[in-house]
């Protein structure tokens, strides 16, 4: 079974998203590791390490989720998992902004996949089905 | 009626405490200095002749029992992946198995360090590593390089339960005598203890006691059953959790200062409040730390170490005492008990520090988050400010006239906001040293050992 980590970056407390990703990607026969709201990069990729997680899940709803990831692939190099796959999603940015703009910023810091707001989990979980390879 | 002979082979005395089961007390106490570089029997036999002396009768005893940390006490090395995880469940797992834990590492070790772990005359290595079904790729690399090494330390493997069956290979093939318990961390954050300390304290009684010298005293007494901090810590929760209808005291926080180390001890619920945000590896109800750099003598450089040159000064322009001096003649002179007020003031000074810095490191911490949803507790580590009542124990602070004023440094004196330590608790100190032996009673009469802590603690202020 693969491991998924799971969690709310930085300053944030909105919980309902996370526990329906937690739930959407359990249904799914992913081992969930969800560490839950008010997490930091070192969290994440800390959980990833210890369970071998090929992917990390980063929410952000509050609209600072840009400065929040910022160095978050240069830590996965430095913590030996370079390669582990780094998905974004949710009120990632401040204001309304070009999302195809948006998208570009969060691929060149490193982030595999970034989802918009109201993106619905089961596109989410087609990609990570490609992206495993399942 | 019946008598129960406690003993407690300490690295200075062995204690011996009386217990009647019928006057349900303590009926006499007695001790030595401890002989396991000679024969462990000869401290224990003249202990005995005091004991006897001050009971005015040479008592039968139906059961004899006794906990250790002589020769070293138990040394373990824990080794895991992540810092703050694997590595931290797998120290406090040593911790709570009443060992001694100098060497701690993380990630992938290197040929010095499994060379450090020799030569330190460790007695068990706990390898730890992985959530369950995670990463396995470091803990095989680990236990191999310790088989390459010619490692023959006693070696728990308590890691990520899926390269169970590669770790025994690597077992036999490298004759290491490995051992098996659950995983430290199964999910992250999740910490599991019993399992690891259940197979250390049995590793203890089958080989550490017997490589150390002390299981010849089997031969004169029924059993040495635990190493004498898990014997404290069993005790501590005892007293706070209670037994059946005898109830407990509620949660406590204990102190236990001493030449070499100062152990705190906290037997609470990580929290009581429901509008904070728990972040961090889950925290054990009974939690022992030990600061082997805080210490009254031998560690008396480790406090000078954790002074700020602010603070140094400080203490010399609120007491007129030259610490650093003072500091510098103990740590040379360990055996040397204060002889005057001014020795006294400075003992009181260095047990105000230990308590103080060695809360530091045991409390939590909460941080104030502020969220667009408005301001947010993020708590790591235990909450401690709610407790009400902090035990003393160890020379320096039941021989001190004042005892209350070294305790008084496990609460927030120097506000530090951020610390959750004790708020308002009452003190009390332990006057009779009866914590490991009723650790001990406890496993054989949980209830008699429970009443009589109750009975003796002190109550000060």
């Amino acid at each position: 079974m693969k491991s998924i980590v799971i969690g709310v970056i930085g300053a944030d407390v909105h919980a309902v998203g996370n526990k329906i990703i937690e739930y959407t990607l359990q249904n799914a026969g992913y081992n969930v590791v969800n560490i839950g709201v008010l997490s930091s990069q070192e969290d994440f990729i800390n959980a990833a390490i210890e369970t071998n997680a090929p992917l990390i899940m980063v929410s952000s709803l509050y609209g600072h989720g840009e400065i929040d990831c910022r160095g978050m692939r240069d830590k996965c190099i430095e913590a030996g998992i370079p390669h582990v796959l780094l998905y974004v999603g949710g009120n990632i940015v401040v204001g309304k902004q070009d999302f195809d703009e948006v998208k570009k910023r969060f691929y060149a810091m490193g982030f595999n996949r970034v989802y918009g707001p109201g993106t619905n989990i089961d596109t989410a979980l087609s990609d990570i089905k490609e992206d495993l390879g399942e | 009626m019946a008598h129960i002979l406690l003993i407690d082979f300490g690295s200075t005395f062995t204690k011996l405490t009386a217990v009647c089961t019928t006057k349900q007390d303590v009926i006499g106490s007695a001790s030595h200095f401890t002989t396991v570089d000679t024969d462990i029997r000869i401290g224990y036999h003249n202990a005995l002749d005091e004991l006897t002396k001050r009971l005015g009768f040479k008592p039968s005893f139906d059961e004899v029992i006794a906990c250790s940390s002589a020769a070293g006490g138990l040394k373990m090395a824990a080794i895991g992946l992540i810092e703050e995880l694997t590595v931290e469940a797998a120290k406090r797992v040593c911790l709570g198995a009443g060992a001694k834990v100098d060497l701690v590492y993380s990630h992938h070790l290197n040929k010095s360090e499994v060379r450090e772990i020799v030569e330190h005359k460790t007695d068990i290595i706990l390898l730890a590593g992985g959530a369950d079904g995670g990463n396995s790729e470091c803990v095989l690399f680990n236990a191999r390089l310790l088989g390459q090494m010619g490692v023959k330390i006693p070696i728990i493997y308590a890691g990520n339960k899926s390269c169970i069956d590669e770790i025994e290979e690597i077992f036999t093939e490298f004759s290491i005598d490995g051992y098996f318990a659950e995983n430290v961390m199964p999910k992250i954050n999740q910490l599991n203890i019993h399992s690891a300390r259940e197979r250390i304290r049995l590793l203890f009684l089958e080989k550490i006691i017997e490589a150390k010298g002390i299981k010849m005293i089997e031969s004169e007494i029924d059993k040495v059953i635990l190493p004498t901090p898990e014997a404290v810590l069993q005790a501590a929760t005892l007293l706070a959790k209670g037994y059946g209808v005898e109830q407990g005291i509620g949660e406590i926080v204990m102190v236990d200062i001493g030449g070499a180390t100062t152990d705190m001890y906290s037997i609470s619920h990580p929290t009581r409040r429901g509008d904070v945000v728990l972040h961090g590896l889950e925290e054990p109800f009974a939690k022992r730390t030990v600061e082997g750099d805080l210490g009254m003598r031998y560690s008396a450089k480790g406090i000078l170490k954790s002074l700020s040159k602010e603070e140094i000064h400080s203490i010399k322009q609120s007491s007129g005492i030259d610490i650093e001096a003072e500091i510098n003649y103990l740590s040379n002179h360990v055996d040397a008990l204060p002889q005057s007020e001014h020795q006294e003031v400075v003992d009181t000074i260095l047990a105000q520090l230990c308590t103080y810095k060695a809360m530091s490191r045991h409390a939590g911490k909460m941080e104030e988050v502020y969220t667009p949803l408005g301001k947010v507790y993020n708590q790591t580590g235990k909450d401690l400010s709610m407790i009400e009542t902090v035990i003393g124990t160890g020379g320096v602070v039941i021989n001190s006239k004042n005892p209350t004023e070294i305790l008084a440094h496990a609460t927030n004196i120097h506000h530090h906001p951020f610390e959750l330590r004790p708020e308002k608790p009452r003190y009390y100190l332990d006057k009779d040293y009866l914590m490991s032996a009723m650790g001990l009673l406890s496993q054989k009469e949980p209830i008699l050992a429970l009443q009589i802590m109750k009975k003796h603690l002190l109550p000060l202020n």
